[in-house]
């Protein structure tokens, strides 16, 4: 069934105590290349039947009423995504 | 019930302690909502009591307010903090009844949130700003000191502006973010209701442990000033001078507040 993503990032002014967490994490197993780590969310929204832009629209209210809150975060993407493969 | 006593009175006759279960401050009832996963509640209503209240139970999906006379949003972990702390309790149908009764000036209903119930109005709306994890990102519980920098609240008016207070703190999404503008209008307005004391505990800007709106009916803290209400089973100190094992009270003054701003 089709799907709707909506990423979530935490604003770039807020300190991002987990992605700091995980920034201190990587070069204990080695991985040194990594500047910074940012952590977000993405949620998949499942569609029963065709996507219509009447959808999106209330995938894009869930994304900043619901899903996100715009005091510490940001939506950076809704998009309907292609159907994986089996 | 006097604040020096330092007998353990234990879990009993609340009536016996408090002495004023016929006092005028009986007729304010007050109700604490319970959502799925809150904590904190039963401390509420007891904490009420204590302080010579009537605490009333409410049901976050129920539609009616059962015409109390203030409202407290407990602490806790409602629906797991899942999505973000007091994110999906925010839309629970009682909510929109407290929205809508709290909005509307200084005899709009008066609402306290501790903790998750801070960060549910947060979510709400209600108030600005949000709570984020602790910079530190660990758990924390300690007795947390307070200076009290908003005494004229429907939750403050029985501290003096610049007492400071000891009462529980105990959480992981503790620290209050909010931009600059939003944090000088708090300072501005005065809304800036309690502040940390002795280190930042979490990170939260400017210190802050608690805010008002700005008719000051509703009031939001992180730290919980339900569990220093009763000698016996609050903080091992206070701020008003020595106290026995867990004989710290400097809560209670939060919920006889709203009791004695209710009964005029």
């Amino acid at each position: 069934m089709p799907r709707i993503v909506v990423d979530v990032m935490p604003k770039p002014e807020i300190l991002d105590p987990q992605g700091k967490a995980i920034a201190g994490a990587l070069p204990r197993i080695g991985l040194t290349g990594f500047a910074a780590v940012r952590q977000g969310k993405r949620f998949e929204l499942t569609v029963d039947g065709e996507i219509t832009e009447q959808i999106l629209e209330q995938a894009r209210h869930a994304a900043t009423t619901l899903l996100s809150n715009p005091v510490i975060e940001d939506v950076t993407r809704v998009e309907v995504i292609e159907e994986d493969a089996p | 019930m006097t604040s020096t006593s330092i007998e353990t009175p234990l879990i009993g006759d609340l009536q016996s302690m408090t002495g004023n279960d016929d006092g005028p401050l009986a007729a304010v009832r007050v109700g604490v909502v319970t959502f799925p996963g809150s904590l904190d509640d039963r401390d509420a209503m007891r904490a009420i009591r204590l302080a010579g209240g009537s605490a009333v139970e409410l049901w976050h999906g129920d539609h009616d307010l059962q015409e109390v006379d203030a409202v407290i949003i407990p602490g806790g972990f409602s629906y797991g903090d899942y999505l973000r702390a007091g994110a999906i309790s925010r839309f629970a149908p009682l909510m929109e009844q407290i929205t809508q009764a709290a909005t509307g000036g200084a005899d709009a209903l008066p609402v306290l949130g501790i903790c998750n119930g801070f960060q549910i109005l947060t979510e709400a709306h209600l108030l600005p700003g949000s709570m984020i994890k602790n910079e530190h990102l660990h758990f924390l519980c300690r007795d947390q000191r307070l200076r009290v920098e908003n005494a004229d609240t429907h939750w403050t008016g029985e501290y003096w502006a610049g007492e400071e207070v000891v009462i529980p703190l105990k959480n992981q999404d503790g620290q209050f973010v909010a931009d600059n503008r939003t944090l000088d209008e708090l300072e501005g307005e005065g809304r800036v209701v309690f502040r940390y004391v002795g280190g930042n505990p979490n990170g939260s800007r400017r210190n802050i442990a608690g805010i008002s709106n700005t008719a000051g009916n509703v009031v939001g803290l992180m730290p919980h000033p339900e569990h220093a209400v009763e000698a016996g089973f609050g903080p091992d100190s206070s701020a008003r001078g020595e106290v026995g094992l867990r004989g710290g009270t400097d809560g209670l003054g939060i919920f006889t507040s709203v009791l004695r701003k209710l009964v005029g």
